[in-house]
Protein backbone atom coordinates (compact mmCIF):
# COMPACT_ATOMS: atom_id res chain seq x y z
CA UNK A 1 0.00 0.00 0.00
CA UNK A 2 1.39 3.38 -0.98
CA UNK A 3 0.15 6.82 0.01
CA UNK A 4 0.61 10.31 -1.31
CA UNK A 5 -0.65 13.00 0.97
CA UNK A 6 0.74 16.38 -0.03
CA UNK A 7 -2.42 18.24 1.03
CA UNK A 8 -3.74 16.11 3.87
CA UNK A 9 -2.02 18.04 6.65
CA UNK A 10 -3.63 21.40 5.88
CA UNK A 11 -6.75 21.17 8.03
CA UNK A 12 -5.97 18.23 10.23
CA UNK A 13 -7.59 19.77 13.30
CA UNK A 14 -10.84 20.85 11.67
CA UNK A 15 -13.60 18.39 12.64
CA UNK A 16 -16.02 17.07 10.06
CA UNK A 17 -13.92 18.07 7.07
CA UNK A 18 -14.73 15.87 4.09
CA UNK A 19 -11.66 14.82 2.17
CA UNK A 20 -11.44 13.40 -1.29
CA UNK A 21 -10.13 9.85 -1.10
CA UNK A 22 -9.25 7.85 -4.16
CA UNK A 23 -8.44 4.16 -3.98
CA UNK A 24 -6.42 3.03 -6.98
CA UNK A 25 -6.71 -0.63 -7.94
CA UNK A 26 -4.03 -1.93 -10.28
CA UNK A 27 -3.89 -5.67 -9.64
CA UNK A 28 -5.87 -8.68 -10.82
CA UNK A 29 -8.48 -9.85 -8.28
CA UNK A 30 -6.82 -13.15 -7.33
CA UNK A 31 -3.23 -14.25 -6.89
CA UNK A 32 -2.47 -11.49 -4.42
CA UNK A 33 -4.49 -10.13 -1.50
CA UNK A 34 -4.41 -6.51 -2.73
CA UNK A 35 -7.79 -6.38 -4.47
CA UNK A 36 -9.73 -7.92 -1.58
CA UNK A 37 -7.91 -5.88 1.06
CA UNK A 38 -8.44 -2.73 -1.00
CA UNK A 39 -12.16 -3.41 -1.23
CA UNK A 40 -12.40 -3.94 2.53
CA UNK A 41 -10.60 -0.66 3.19
CA UNK A 42 -13.08 1.07 0.88
CA UNK A 43 -16.04 -0.42 2.75
CA UNK A 44 -14.59 0.63 6.09
CA UNK A 45 -13.71 4.14 4.94
CA UNK A 46 -17.24 4.57 3.61
CA UNK A 47 -18.42 4.57 7.24
CA UNK A 48 -16.52 7.82 7.85
CA UNK A 49 -18.55 9.91 5.39
CA UNK A 50 -15.64 10.89 3.18
CA UNK A 51 -15.77 11.62 -0.53
CA UNK A 52 -14.61 8.23 -1.78
CA UNK A 53 -13.86 7.23 -5.34
CA UNK A 54 -12.27 4.15 -6.87
CA UNK A 55 -9.99 3.99 -9.87
CA UNK A 56 -9.26 0.85 -11.85
CA UNK A 57 -6.07 0.76 -13.92
CA UNK A 58 -3.84 -1.89 -15.45
CA UNK A 59 -4.88 -5.44 -14.41
CA UNK A 60 -7.14 -3.85 -11.79
CA UNK A 61 -9.87 -3.71 -14.43
CA UNK A 62 -10.18 -7.50 -14.16
CA UNK A 63 -11.61 -6.99 -10.67
CA UNK A 64 -14.84 -5.69 -12.22
CA UNK A 65 -15.35 -8.29 -14.93
CA UNK A 66 -18.60 -10.26 -14.73
CA UNK A 67 -18.74 -14.04 -14.44
CA UNK A 68 -15.67 -14.67 -12.25
CA UNK A 69 -15.18 -18.35 -11.44
CA UNK A 70 -12.91 -19.07 -8.49
CA UNK A 71 -13.69 -22.72 -7.72
CA UNK A 72 -10.50 -23.92 -9.36
CA UNK A 73 -8.48 -21.43 -7.32
CA UNK A 74 -10.21 -22.48 -4.09
CA UNK A 75 -10.70 -18.88 -3.01
CA UNK A 76 -13.87 -16.93 -2.38
CA UNK A 77 -15.32 -15.06 -5.34
CA UNK A 78 -15.72 -11.62 -3.79
CA UNK A 79 -16.73 -9.88 -7.01
CA UNK A 80 -20.44 -9.63 -5.97
CA UNK A 81 -19.27 -7.28 -3.21
CA UNK A 82 -18.54 -4.55 -5.78
CA UNK A 83 -22.30 -4.43 -6.34
CA UNK A 84 -22.76 -3.58 -2.65
CA UNK A 85 -20.73 -0.38 -2.99
CA UNK A 86 -23.80 1.60 -4.08
CA UNK A 87 -25.47 0.80 -0.76
CA UNK A 88 -22.37 2.19 0.97
CA UNK A 89 -22.80 5.40 -1.07
CA UNK A 90 -19.62 4.70 -3.02
CA UNK A 91 -20.77 5.52 -6.50
CA UNK A 92 -17.72 7.03 -8.20
CA UNK A 93 -15.96 4.21 -9.99
CA UNK A 94 -13.55 5.29 -12.72
CA UNK A 95 -12.09 2.79 -15.16
CA UNK A 96 -9.26 3.67 -17.48
CA UNK A 97 -10.23 3.23 -21.13
CA UNK A 98 -6.72 2.28 -22.24
CA UNK A 99 -6.57 -0.52 -19.64
CA UNK A 100 -9.90 -1.96 -20.86
CA UNK A 101 -8.88 -1.75 -24.51
CA UNK A 102 -5.47 -3.32 -23.97
CA UNK A 103 -7.25 -6.34 -22.43
CA UNK A 104 -10.13 -6.55 -24.90
CA UNK A 105 -12.75 -5.85 -22.18
CA UNK A 106 -15.93 -3.95 -23.04
CA UNK A 107 -17.83 -1.75 -20.61
CA UNK A 108 -20.89 -4.03 -20.83
CA UNK A 109 -18.78 -6.88 -19.43
CA UNK A 110 -18.37 -5.07 -16.11
CA UNK A 111 -20.34 -5.93 -12.95
CA UNK A 112 -21.35 -2.42 -11.99
CA UNK A 113 -22.00 0.94 -13.66
CA UNK A 114 -18.70 2.82 -14.05
CA UNK A 115 -17.35 5.91 -15.75
CA UNK A 116 -14.81 5.01 -18.39
CA UNK A 117 -12.19 7.75 -18.61
CA UNK A 118 -8.99 8.24 -20.58
CA UNK A 119 -5.59 8.07 -18.90
CA UNK A 120 -5.37 11.86 -19.21
CA UNK A 121 -8.77 12.34 -17.52
CA UNK A 122 -7.74 9.89 -14.81
CA UNK A 123 -4.63 11.99 -14.16
CA UNK A 124 -6.85 15.05 -13.74
CA UNK A 125 -9.12 13.19 -11.30
CA UNK A 126 -6.07 12.17 -9.29
CA UNK A 127 -4.92 15.76 -9.23
CA UNK A 128 -8.17 16.74 -7.46
CA UNK A 129 -7.76 14.25 -4.57
CA UNK A 130 -6.64 14.95 -1.02
CA UNK A 131 -5.46 11.39 -0.55
CA UNK A 132 -4.63 8.61 -2.97
CA UNK A 133 -4.24 5.06 -1.70
CA UNK A 134 -2.87 2.46 -4.07
CA UNK A 135 -3.49 -1.27 -3.98
CA UNK B 1 -15.34 -22.09 21.22
CA UNK B 2 -18.09 -24.43 20.17
CA UNK B 3 -21.84 -24.78 20.21
CA UNK B 4 -23.90 -27.92 20.92
CA UNK B 5 -26.97 -28.29 18.75
CA UNK B 6 -28.92 -31.55 18.73
CA UNK B 7 -25.85 -33.51 19.82
CA UNK B 8 -23.68 -32.02 17.09
CA UNK B 9 -20.73 -29.78 17.94
CA UNK B 10 -20.48 -26.66 15.85
CA UNK B 11 -17.30 -24.67 15.76
CA UNK B 12 -17.33 -20.92 16.40
CA UNK B 13 -14.69 -18.23 16.78
CA UNK B 14 -13.85 -16.66 20.14
CA UNK B 15 -16.70 -14.15 19.77
CA UNK B 16 -19.29 -16.78 18.92
CA UNK B 17 -19.50 -16.30 15.16
CA UNK B 18 -19.80 -19.56 13.23
CA UNK B 19 -16.50 -20.85 11.86
CA UNK B 20 -18.24 -22.46 8.87
CA UNK B 21 -21.15 -20.58 7.40
CA UNK B 22 -22.57 -23.81 6.02
CA UNK B 23 -23.18 -25.10 9.58
CA UNK B 24 -26.11 -22.69 9.92
CA UNK B 25 -29.71 -23.73 10.19
CA UNK B 26 -32.69 -22.36 12.13
CA UNK B 27 -31.97 -24.59 15.09
CA UNK B 28 -28.38 -23.31 15.24
CA UNK B 29 -29.69 -19.75 15.00
CA UNK B 30 -32.00 -20.47 17.93
CA UNK B 31 -29.08 -21.71 20.05
CA UNK B 32 -26.93 -18.66 19.26
CA UNK B 33 -29.89 -16.41 20.06
CA UNK B 34 -30.40 -18.16 23.39
CA UNK B 35 -26.75 -17.58 24.29
CA UNK B 36 -27.25 -13.91 23.38
CA UNK B 37 -30.46 -13.66 25.44
CA UNK B 38 -32.50 -12.79 22.39
CA UNK B 39 -36.00 -14.29 22.27
CA UNK B 40 -36.53 -14.82 18.56
CA UNK B 41 -39.91 -13.61 17.28
CA UNK B 42 -41.15 -13.05 13.71
CA UNK B 43 -39.54 -9.59 13.60
CA UNK B 44 -36.16 -11.03 14.61
CA UNK B 45 -36.40 -13.71 11.94
CA UNK B 46 -37.30 -11.10 9.36
CA UNK B 47 -34.01 -9.28 10.03
CA UNK B 48 -31.97 -12.49 10.22
CA UNK B 49 -33.41 -13.72 6.92
CA UNK B 50 -32.83 -10.33 5.37
CA UNK B 51 -29.16 -10.52 6.40
CA UNK B 52 -28.77 -13.99 4.92
CA UNK B 53 -30.24 -12.79 1.63
CA UNK B 54 -27.93 -9.75 1.68
CA UNK B 55 -24.92 -12.00 2.27
CA UNK B 56 -25.95 -14.37 -0.50
CA UNK B 57 -26.19 -11.51 -2.93
CA UNK B 58 -23.12 -9.46 -1.96
CA UNK B 59 -20.85 -11.89 -0.06
CA UNK B 60 -20.45 -9.52 2.88
CA UNK B 61 -22.27 -8.74 6.08
CA UNK B 62 -23.41 -5.11 5.81
CA UNK B 63 -22.30 -2.31 8.11
CA UNK B 64 -25.08 -1.19 10.44
CA UNK B 65 -25.76 2.03 8.54
CA UNK B 66 -26.08 0.11 5.29
CA UNK B 67 -28.27 -2.55 6.91
CA UNK B 68 -30.62 0.07 8.36
CA UNK B 69 -31.01 1.79 4.99
CA UNK B 70 -31.52 -1.48 3.11
CA UNK B 71 -34.13 -2.71 5.62
CA UNK B 72 -35.97 0.59 5.28
CA UNK B 73 -36.04 0.17 1.53
CA UNK B 74 -37.35 -3.36 1.67
CA UNK B 75 -39.52 -3.50 4.80
CA UNK B 76 -40.54 0.13 5.26
CA UNK B 77 -39.37 3.15 7.23
CA UNK B 78 -40.96 1.92 10.49
CA UNK B 79 -38.41 -0.93 10.44
CA UNK B 80 -35.51 0.82 8.76
CA UNK B 81 -34.40 2.79 11.80
CA UNK B 82 -31.91 2.23 14.61
CA UNK B 83 -34.50 2.34 17.39
CA UNK B 84 -36.50 -0.55 15.96
CA UNK B 85 -33.40 -2.62 15.17
CA UNK B 86 -31.71 -2.00 18.53
CA UNK B 87 -34.91 -3.03 20.33
CA UNK B 88 -34.74 -6.35 18.52
CA UNK B 89 -30.98 -6.76 18.92
CA UNK B 90 -29.75 -4.72 21.89
CA UNK B 91 -26.06 -5.51 21.28
CA UNK B 92 -26.18 -4.03 17.80
CA UNK B 93 -28.35 -5.07 14.88
CA UNK B 94 -25.40 -5.74 12.62
CA UNK B 95 -23.13 -7.55 15.07
CA UNK B 96 -25.72 -9.54 17.00
CA UNK B 97 -28.11 -10.27 14.16
CA UNK B 98 -25.21 -11.32 11.93
CA UNK B 99 -24.03 -13.72 14.60
CA UNK B 100 -27.50 -15.28 14.83
CA UNK B 101 -27.71 -15.37 11.04
CA UNK B 102 -24.46 -17.35 10.97
CA UNK B 103 -22.58 -14.66 9.06
CA UNK B 104 -19.11 -13.27 9.72
CA UNK B 105 -18.73 -10.10 11.73
CA UNK B 106 -19.71 -7.17 9.52
CA UNK B 107 -16.97 -5.52 7.49
CA UNK B 108 -16.35 -2.14 9.06
CA UNK B 109 -16.85 -3.28 12.65
CA UNK B 110 -13.46 -2.45 14.13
Amino acid sequence: MTQTSDRIGEDEDAPGVVKKFMFVNRKAPYGTIYALEGLEVVLISAAFDQDVSLAFLDDGVYQLVKGQQTKGLEVKNFSPTYRALEGYDVEKLYVEREALEARGIREDQLLVPVQVVSAAEMAELMEQQDLIVGF
Amino acid sequence: MALEVGGITIETDEEGYLANLTDWNEEVAGEIAKAENVAMGPNHWEVVNFLREYYNEYQIAPAVRVLTKAIGKKLGADKGNSKYLYELFPYGPAKQACKIAGLPKPTGCV
